[in-house]
């Protein structure tokens, strides 16, 4: 049945969807985390995302099969900004303390999208389902 | 029974064949923020015809393996994007909404053919 594998494929689009809005709010959270040396600074995550396609993603005949998941999480590679702080606890023997690279602008941006996307997919289960229901009653006299 | 095989006449595979097409359609939304995912559709006039005329390869066991496209796998093509993106994803998210919508339509077209046709069967089953 094509119509219920929908149910499936977009399952997946509003998980990973969700795990993108959660990185957001994990990353706006810490946007202002200092530290002591750019190797300990937080560092903004960025989910990557993957089709399921191959068959070792998936079992044969799966629900899911097309959909997408969260396959890994990467850093931002954007450097860090120090600030010369002598007074906080944090600062190093020269008197920096390392901010995170969180981009307040980019992660608004970004749960923006993810939240369009995620409408996206409740409308397309929306959709489905609407048509299963009227599938259904084609049994009715 | 000749009468339903025939009274339903193409509407049975169309039905089958919107509902995947909403299927694969489904997946390019879902893959909307993939990087290089590539946006497919399916081929509906050269399905349809196939399924019409039973032109496939002919297996005489059921150990055989079947051609790709009697697997429902041969008849997908890639989209041609409108744009170009920068992340190498071929999906064109308001492309793929109005896709989405005609499919939708066109299966509850589906749905209303069979609807008549079965109300046509039930007329005459019932003789009133």
């Amino acid at each position: 049945m094509s119509i219920s594998n929908i149910f499936g494929i977009a399952g997946t689009a509003l998980n990973a969807q969700m795990v993108r809005m959660n990185t957001t709010a994990s990353n706006m959270a810490n946007a202002s985390t200092i530290a002591s040396s750019p190797e300990d600074a937080y560092k903004a995550k960025r989910p990557v995302f993957e089709a399921l396609l191959t068959e070792a993603q998936t079992n044969a005949g799966a629900a899911h099969v097309g959909g997408v998941k969260v396959s890994g999480m990467a850093d931002d590679t954007t450097p860090h900004r120090r600030i010369h702080d002598p007074g906080n606890p944090k600062a190093d023997e020269e008197g920096f303390i390392y901010l995170s690279n969180v981009e307040e602008v980019t992660e608004m941006v970004d749960m923006m999208s993810s939240a369009r996307s995620y409408q996206n997919n409740v409308e397309v289960i929306n959709t489905a389902r609407e048509l299963m229901m009227r599938t259904l009653d084609l049994t009715k006299v | 029974m000749k009468l339903f095989d025939s009274a339903f006449g193409i509407h049975q595979q169309a039905l089958d064949l919107r509902g995947q097409q909403m299927e694969i359609i489904a997946r390019n939304i879902a893959n909307s923020d993939t990087p290089h995912f590539k946006a497919r559709d399916l081929d509906f006039k050269a399905v349809l015809n196939e399924t019409q005329s039973g032109h496939s390869l002919k297996t005489t066991q059921s150990m055989h393996i079947k051609s790709a496209s009697s697997m429902g796998q041969g008849d997908l093509v890639y989209t041609i994007p409108y744009n170009t993106s920068a992340d190498g994803n071929t999906v064109e998210l308001s492309v793929e909404q109005a896709k989405y919508g005609k499919a939708a339509a066109e299966y509850q077209a589906t749905l209303r053919f069979l609807e008549g046709s079965m109300s046509g069967v039930r007329k005459a089953l019932r003789g009133d």
